[in-house]
């Protein structure tokens, strides 16, 4: 093992120049694939701090007895859709209006606006019919005069989640694929580069294994350098965003791994296909 | 050590490389094989180094048989053999003694088990002083003696060596033949392919000689085990 980790890191001695291109297309696919990702990311951000504020409002009718929405209180926050429940007693939404329209500061008296329940629904739960079902049970109370929930907007905003996560999933896929096919045509021409080499392997009895180890070494190698370059330019292309034209979310430090672990996935895997061909082609 | 029994070889193409092939060789024997190009001298090396299978008949080769043997078994059996060309095929980014080395390192052979056995064989082929020269730096000869090294470094029991001399001036010629012959006389047997007919002939050796994939000629027919003269000139 140890002789295939030496000449899996020679072979970039050896091939500068086409080590250093395979290394190069690597980070360079990689790199499209991680802004697509990048961009994704941030969508997904944007999608899901927007669906934490899908609430339902339910207002309590006037006079009702302070135990009974308590205990109404306590059932809501029970149901399994529900991530929180605060109840928002009269004075409560004189002050809110108060501080948020505050040029309308006089029109506000005390007793004007109703008490309310607002309902914060857990990731998963925010689809229309979900919030629909909560909204429902809601308005089963007595003491609910009216129940508001932007039903219209839920409904835009799921289908938005749904398209941008079947079309991030499409074009995730295709990047990879394309990033695979980059990658494994650069790998080939590394093993073609080097087929004499094979051939010469195979005639003193070295066994398919040992001629592809090496190579799987050179590809993870490849990969690993190829995503970290690849990092460096998502990064580079992030801070750039940041300052001039918006701020966004970057790859935490373990989705940042992930990608580099990625970049060596897919170059032990490119690698394998390309050795693997050339094995069986050469017999 | 290799035996041909009636062996047939057709390529992918259709047209038929070598027809009906009989041949017995035994432990210790030096064996030409002639016969002009494209008469199938190759193919019969190849088959016996089990980079071709035969269409039909059977090639023994160190005890294996060639209808019976697993592609998993060929590197351990190439272990065993010794491999020259005519082009040396010696990687040119490695110096003479890391050339040689390659063919132990294959065998997962320890560093330090190896380089002893590269400098006595280096030693054995005159090249000892040579060994961290790289291809380039070397004459045509002393590449083929590295090769010959490299084969030799596993200790086979059987060189096959395709067209050695092919690309060598007479002296160089000379002087590989000789090394073979006395790997030969150490006990190694050795199948030269050759179209070297002074060679041939100078020598004294068993022949073979092929003709439009047939074995048209074999001096030591019938007396296998024992070195033929050339007796007649078979062309």
């Amino acid at each position: 093992m140890n002789l295939a980790v030496r000449e899996g890191l020679l072979s970039f001695r050896r091939a500068p120049t086409l080590s250093a291109l395979s290394v190069t297309t690597i980070a360079f696919s990689l790199f499209a694939f991680g802004l697509f990702g990048l961009v994704a990311l941030n969508l997904r951000q944007a999608l899901d701090q927007v669906g934490d504020r899908v609430e339902i409002r339910g207002f309590i009718a006037e006079g009702t007895a302070p135990e009974a929405t308590s205990v109404a209180l306590e059932d809501i926050q029970q149901f399994p859709e529900v991530a929180g429940v605060t109840l928002v007693t009269q004075a409560q939404a004189l002050e809110r209006a108060r501080r948020e329209l505050g040029e309308f500061e006089d029109v506000f008296e005390p007793g004007l606006l109703p008490a309310s329940i607002e309902v914060r629904l857990r990731e998963g739960a925010r689809s229309p019919e979900a919030v629909k079902a909560v909204a429902t049970r809601l308005a089963a109370y007595d003491f609910i005069d009216d129940i508001r929930y932007g039903e219209e907007w839920v409904a835009k905003l799921y289908r938005l989640r749904t398209i941008a996560t079947a079309v991030g999933l499409a074009l995730g896929l295709t990047f990879a694929l394309v990033s695979m096919i980059i990658i494994g045509s650069t790998i080939r021409m590394a093993v073609l580069a080097r087929a004499k080499e094979i051939q010469i392997m195979r005639l003193v009895g070295a066994t398919d294994g040992f001629i592809r180890a090496p190579f799987l070494i050179e590809g993870f190698v490849k990969g690993v350098l190829g995503g970290l370059v690849a990092l460096a330019l998502t990064g580079a292309t992030f801070l750039a965003i940041g300052r001039f034209v918006i701020q966004a979310s970057f790859f935490g430090p373990l989705l940042a791994l992930t990608g580099l672990a990625a970049g060596g996935a897919l170059g032990v895997l490119a690698s394998a296909v390309a050795v693997g061909r050339h094995l069986r082609e050469v017999r | 050590m290799i035996r041909f029994t009636r062996v047939a070889k057709t390529y992918a193409s259709g047209v038929p490389a070598i027809e009906d092939v009989t041949f017995h060789l035994t432990r210790g024997e030096f064996a030409f094989l002639t016969g002009p190009s494209g008469a199938g001298k190759s193919t019969v090396l190849k088959l016996s180094y089990v980079e071709e299978r035969p269409s039909s008949g059977e090639v023994r080769l160190l005890g294996q048989s060639s209808v019976l043997l697993t592609p998993r078994k060929v590197p351990t059996l190439r272990r065993r053999l010794g491999i020259v060309f005519q082009d040396f095929r010696l990687l040119p980014d490695r110096t003479a003694a890391e050339n040689v080395a390659f063919a132990l390192e294959v065998t997962g052979a320890s560093a330090a088990t190896i380089a002893p056995k590269v400098l006595r064989v280096l030693d054995k082929v005159g090249l000892q002083a040579k060994a961290d020269a790289r291809p380039h730096e070397l004459s045509g000869g002393e590449q083929q003696r590295v090769a010959i090294a490299r084969a030799l470094v596993n200790d086979p029991l059987l060189i096959l060596a395709d067209e050695p001399t092919g690309n060598l001036d007479e002296r160089s010629t000379r002087g590989v033949f000789e090394l073979l012959q006395q790997i030969n006389a150490g006990g190694t047997t050795v199948l030269m392919a050759t179209h070297d007919m002074q060679l041939v002939r100078s020598s004294g050796l068993r022949t073979l000689e092929m003709q439009r994939g047939r074995l048209v000629f074999d001096s030591g027919a019938g007396r296998a085990g024992t070195p033929a003269a050339v007796t007649e000139d078979v062309g």
